[in-house]
């Protein structure tokens, strides 16, 4: 175990640069998961961590050691891919011991830490098949087995579970969380999906662009996003966002579009007449008397929960209600944002106010 | 599959026995198959069988043979110079096909890797296999030439020679020569063959072994040549085959000369035959092959059978 320092690094790939400076503080056992869409340059991130990519400056650290001109075989880590780069001419056991064998260790250690491996995933009954032989999650287990295998520095993890169905994803994103519970090994995880960084994570990384958004826990993440983009890419169903301006008179109010008037806690300073976007997400709306009128487009109910498609001076939001309403398309309700849990961004930066 | 409606009875009963037929679907299958049966009957099997009787009967040129048993291989098995065309036909292919894997594995394995002007080198790798095999003969023919070889030449300028190398008159040197114009002939078949089944390789593998700490060599040994060893199995078989039979280079480079020293069995089978006119010997010396092709056969056969680890499971 130990911990990662990642320092002001960039990469290019020509003329181009995709990473723009990068910090990254990791500790010791924690797991980090670095999100972002497709482009941001998480997985080119983690590939330099891993020592599969060049970095063109700055540096990393794991443990107390720049590992900058380390070769990937000498850090000490192991990585999972996303499509699991099994070795598919060994059994299960083999690929879980190849990385003991090629440095000489003697047979009976080998299978004695294969089998505490497969014992920790449940593997034990299929250390003799094939790769071809498993379904998905079983691969996705060996690829797993193999990682634990070499009680690594660092476990790297490349989008692993984008490749199985959505049932099998949630029962695997718990079944890495309980691993790394368990085991205590520092983590980091690349993914594009924000559900599983927000179930996973001890600490998030938002990437976009070749930049770090944001980097924190889940919650503070949630609650507190510092910009519209980490506001928009954290939650599912993602957060509305209405332009308008802040109108103070008295009471701090919102001014949206075609005049709709939304609630605010307080202004901030010198925001009089400020064009602004209001944030708010799906699950902070209630219907209320004093709310927003608001016509009904589409009503999905999930069975939890149902996510109602609004139209609010003629922008659609989305409001989630566990509450069972009666609506239906083309009802009138009034919907009202909770002013403690609204979100303010400057239109021109993005930026929290 | 779609459902096939039943013929209504009294439709059937209308349609002449031809209309009939055609809506039999063994009867259709089997027209369908015509063509196909007699393009191998006409060219495969006719030409084989004759092959066989053939070499059962003493046949010459111009003349009706007669069926003389197993004569000609009893005959054959006496003949000195038959022998030592079975001798040179394995050397021939045993060291053709082993230089030509080597070299066709290293020039796979480079142009795996990034390098500059790629594909041109692949163009150029592609070369030796593009130009007419007869035509290279001929320029190889010129290349070990008693008196105009350009490699007597050059060693002769840098001094390294005092006399020039006598590439085909000397028997040995002869075979050597011939395995060697083999070898350049064969070497862009088998590199190109080769680079295909590495480029099916996924590149992540190679970077997990790397993770799990294998060294360039450790890669090559449990990575690439495992996973390479189906399409390994099949280039070597047709190598081998070809090399065997191979007739072009030899007839163009020695004719089988000198004394004899590079007669393949193919050679020698058409001198026999056509040259010398003794169709029957000729014959014989050609079916004597067959063993050895079907020994080369049967062990791809077993090398191509999938591995274990390539069957069963979904994908």
């Amino acid at each position: 175990m130990s911990s990662v320092q990642i320092r002001d690094v960039r990469k290019s790939f020509g003329n181009f640069e995709v990473l723009h400076g990068v910090s990254i503080p990791i500790e010791d056992g924690q797991f980090v998961v670095l999100v972002g869409p497709s482009g941001c340059g998480k997985s080119t991130l983690l590939r330099m961590l891993a020592g599969l990519e060049n970095i063109t400056s700055g540096t990393i650290s794991i443990g107390d050691r720049v590992v900058n001109n380390v070769q990937p075989k000498e850090r000490d880590i192991a990585m999972v891919f996303q499509n699991y780069a099994l070795y598919p001419h060994m059994t299960v056991g083999e690929n879980m011991g190849f990385s003991l064998k090629l440095r000489n260790a003697g047979s009976d250690e080998i299978n004695k830490r294969v089998k505490r491996a497969a014992e920790i995933l449940a593997l034990t009954p299929l250390l003799e098949r094939y790769p071809r032989q498993l379904s998905g999650g079983q691969r996705q287990r060996v690829a797993m087995g193999r990682a634990i295998v070499r009680d690594p520095q660092v476990f790297l993890f490349d989008e692993p579970l984008s490749n199985l169905d959505a049932k099998l994803r949630v029962a695997m994103r718990t079944e890495i969380k309980e691993l790394h519970q368990r085991l205590k090994t520092t983590t980091v995880y690349v993914t594009h999906d924000q559900i599983e960084a927000m179930t996973m994570a001890d600490k998030i990384v938002v990437m976009h662009d070749g930049i770090v958004e944001q980097m924190g826990t889940p919650l503070e993440l949630y609650d507190k996003p510092e910009n519209q983009f980490v506001a928009g890419f954290i939650g599912s169903p993602a957060m509305n966002f209405l332009k308008g301006h802040v109108r103070v008179n008295g009471v701090a109010t919102f001014e949206g579009p075609n005049g709709v008037k939304l609630p605010l806690r307080n202004a901030p300073a010198n925001s009089d007449g400020k064009p602004v976007v209001y944030g708010v997400r799906p699950e902070h709306f209630t219907i209320a008397d004093d709310g927003a009128d608001a016509e009904i487009v589409v009503v999905e109910p999930t069975g939890s929960e149902t996510q109602v498609f609004a139209k609010v001076g003629g922008e659609q939001v989305v409001a989630v209600f566990r509450e069972r309403h009666q609506f239906n398309p083309g009802d009138k309700v009034k919907l009202k944002p909770d002013p403690a849990l609204v979100h303010l961004f400057d239109e021109a930066t993005g930026k929290r106010m | 599959m779609a459902v096939i409606a039943e013929p209504v009875a009294a439709d059937v009963k209308r349609g002449s026995l031809w209309s009939r037929a055609f809506e039999s679907r063994h009867f259709l299958g089997a027209m369908f198959m015509v063509p196909a049966i007699a393009i191998l009957i006409l060219f495969l099997a006719y030409p084989l069988a004759l092959g066989f009787w053939l070499g059962m009967t003493d046949t010459k040129i111009g003349g009706v043979g007669r069926y003389i048993g197993f004569a000609n291989f009893v005959s054959l098995s006496k003949d000195s110079v038959f022998w030592l065309s079975v001798f040179n036909t394995i050397f021939y292919t045993v060291f053709a096909s082993i230089v030509k894997f080597a070299i066709g594995l290293y020039l796979a394995l480079l142009l795996n890797e990034r390098l500059p002007f790629k594909s041109m080198v692949r163009a150029i790798v592609l070369l030796p296999f593009v130009v007419p095999t007869v035509l290279s003969a001929i320029a190889f023919w010129w290349i070990y030439d008693s008196q105009f070889s350009i490699i007597s030449w050059v060693l002769i300028k840098a001094g390294l020679l005092t006399h020039y190398i006598d590439f085909l008159g000397d028997p040995w040197n002869a075979r050597w020569s011939v395995v060697l114009a083999n070898i350049w002939r064969g070497v862009p078949f088998v590199a190109i063959t080769l680079l295909a089944g590495l480029q099916t390789i996924s590149p992540s593998l190679y970077e997990a072994a790397n993770l799990d700490g294998a060294t360039n060599l450790q890669r090559f040994r449990h990575i690439t040549l495992p996973m390479l060893s189906p399409i390994i199995a099949v280039v070597m078989t047709f190598s081998v085959l070809m090399t065997f039979t191979d007739f072009q280079l030899i007839y163009t480079i020695t004719r089988g000369g000198p004394i004899n020293a590079t007669h393949l069995m193919a050679t020698l089978s058409f001198q026999r035959a056509i040259t010398g006119g003794n169709l029957g010997e000729g014959a014989a010396i050609s079916n004597a092959m067959i063993p050895f092709l079907v020994a080369a056969i049967l062990l791809s056969f077993f090398g191509l059978q999938r591995s274990r680890w390539q069957q069963g499971g979904r994908d």
